[in-house]
């Protein structure tokens, strides 16, 4: 569904992403595990169209998307949830929901559409409904990551991209967020590829995963695979670490 | 005495509500894009010049011109941003600094070579005349623009905050790339976001022809009380530059007043020196 093909990336004269290739199927979860600093954001905003890689391809559906503005990219149905959550801090909840739909809005029928894509968001985030009226900025994290996912659903997006999404949050609101996400995927059959720190998380979640590491592809595979792999438990998992501490 | 000290706070209060107008176009541009507008004084002096000639011309009352003026200089304002603004947008501030500056130097240039450094003024309009409440003579082209000020910066504010668009424009000066995430073109809400902010300008050019005189240099006074004006609201905060610009109008006449009226922008520039000094992100602003 989503190909990429040995695309480089480059901030200025930082070569940020090496002849990266990977690939997205219909409806699976692949995760993009690595350090700070490997270049997951600076994958997921080349996608996005929002730092176009200087060389290689992006193809969606056969179809090349590299070349496309980040509306473009939107307007195709493939949304991101960024890193740190992002949202419109001064804006209501319901506002941040209706920017979401922004593109869809200009159709017809689009308002009416978008209203219903909410009340689904609403469906999976009860606690967006009750706080609707409520800032964005006055949210607690966890609020504002469901917010932040509601936002991207809006589009109605066959691909989600979304950057680590567990960040700075309690294990139990990460389980509900990963809950949703695994649901997405089963249900809507919505494609997803999430970028994470949590590799423990991430890999139980995925089926597939890729292993960055200064911007180039090291390792992917099954995420159980990944997951038994002894570079990744060694640098991901710290289960070498573990095991020194229980001997 | 009383009825002076009313008559002044009156008319500062008028004149602070069309001091807010000129400063929301430059406050809304600078929270879109972080560049100040050097100019913005200029196309007010610019836009005065249109209602002078549509009268000139064609006999038109700047009041009835006001639309037409509101929308050339919305042109002017996309046009701008385009040929000048766009190339620049990443640019070193100092770069951003020149060109807004060269526009600044390019308009009244022009302006004197095309109408000379005359001072120009209509003789009669449809508002001329004043109303009487008591011991307070309110002039009325004065009150219609306190009026219509009031109006745009309202509508302006409806727009932004319940609008599609309008919180498209929130959005890209709230957080570019969330926005362009969400699939807002910020090229196109930049190019928006000046021909509104220019266009706020052209309603209160039109509305000020009615009383004051037109000439290349009168962007230089309303151009340094604007800036006082979006220190002290905040840069960026567009009801902050509200809220500031009636301080700022009250704050001149009063200390014209009390003092005289040789003082009045010296108090206009210590208020701005005093706001750089306590609170630089002004009242409302982020930061
Ligand atoms: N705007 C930028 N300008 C210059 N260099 C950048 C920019 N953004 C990222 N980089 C560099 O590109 C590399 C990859 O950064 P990126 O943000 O993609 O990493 P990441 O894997 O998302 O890290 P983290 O886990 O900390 O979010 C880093 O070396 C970073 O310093
Ligand atoms: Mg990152």
């Amino acid at each position: 569904m989503l190909t990429i093909k040995n695309i480089n990336t480059y901030y200025g004269q930082v070569h940020a992403l090496k002849n990266v290739s990977l690939h997205l199927q219909e409806g699976e979860i692949v995760t993009l595990i690595g350090a700070n600093g490997a270049g997951k954001t600076t994958l997921l905003n080349s996608i996005s169209g929002i730092v176009p890689p200087k060389s290689g391809q992006i193809l969606f559906s056969g179809e090349p998307i590299h070349e496309l503005p980040p509306h473009g990219i939107v307007e195709r149905g493939i949304s991101q949830v960024p890193e740190g959550r992002q949202v419109f801090k001064p804006l209501s909840v319901e506002d941040n929901l209706e920017l979401g739909a922004y593109l869809r809005c200009r159709k017809r029928d689009g308002k009416k559409e978008a209203k219903e894509t909410m009340t689904m968001v609403f469906d999976l985030f009860p606690i967006l409904m009750e706080r609707r009226k409520q800032l964005a900025g006055t949210l607690s994290g966890g609020e504002q990551q469901m917010l932040a996912i509601g936002r991207a659903l809006m589009a109605k997006p066959k691909i989600m991209l979304l950057d680590e999404p567990s960040m700075g949050l309690a294990p139990l609101v990460v389980q509900e967020i990963f809950r949703v996400i695994e649901n997405l995927a089963r249900e809507k059959k919505t494609t997803v590829l999430l970028v994470e720190q949590n590799a423990r998380v991430a890999l139980k979640t995925a089926s597939r995963g890729y292993v960055l590491e200064t911007g180039k592809v090291i390792l992917d595979g099954d995420a159980a695979d990944l997951m038994e792999n002894r570079d990744v438990q060694r640098a991901y998992l710290g289960r070498d670490k573990k095991e020194i501490w229980e001997r | 005495m009383e009825g002076v000290f009313i008559q002044t706070l009156v008319s500062g209060l008028l004149i602070g509500f069309l001091y807010a107008l000129i400063a929301v176009g430059l406050t809304m541009i600078f929270g879109m894009m972080e560049i100040v507008n050097f100019a913005h004084g200029d196309y007010l002096m610019i836009a005065m010049y249109f209602s002078y000639w549509f009268f000139v011309l064609f006999g038109m009352d700047p009041l009835y011109s006001l639309p037409a003026v509101t929308l050339l200089l919305f042109g002017l304002g996309i046009l701008t941003y385009y040929l000048l603004i766009k190339p620049i947008i990443n640019a070193p501030m100092l770069s951003q600094i020149f060109v807004t500056f060269g526009v600044l130097i390019f308009l009244r240039g022009l302006a004197t070579f095309l109408w000379k450094v005359d001072y120009r003024m209509i003789p009669q309009t449809v508002l001329s005349g004043n109303i009487q409440l008591g011991d307070v003579y309110i002039g009325i082209p004065q009150l219609t623009a306190a009026a219509g000020a009031i109006i745009c910066n309202g509508l302006l504010l409806w727009f932004l905050k319940k609008t599609r668009l309008g919180m498209a424009l929130e959005a890209v000066s709230e957080d570019k790339e969330a926005a362009r995430l969400m699939g807002i073109n910020s090229d196109r809400m930049f190019a928006l976001a000046w021909g509104i902010g220019i266009a706020t300008v052209g309603v209160a050019g039109a509305l000020l022809t009615s009383f004051y005189y037109v000439f290349p240099e009168v962007g230089a006074n309303f151009g340094v009380i604007t800036f006082v004006v979006v220190a002290l609201g905040g840069f960026g905060s567009v009801t902050g530059a509200f809220a500031a610009g009636i301080i700022v109008g009250l704050v001149e006449v009063l200390s014209g007043f009390l003092i005289g009226p040789q003082f009045k922008f010296m108090f206009v520039l210590f208020l701005y020196l005093a706001v750089v000094l306590i609170r630089p992100q002004g009242l409302l602003g982020k930061k």
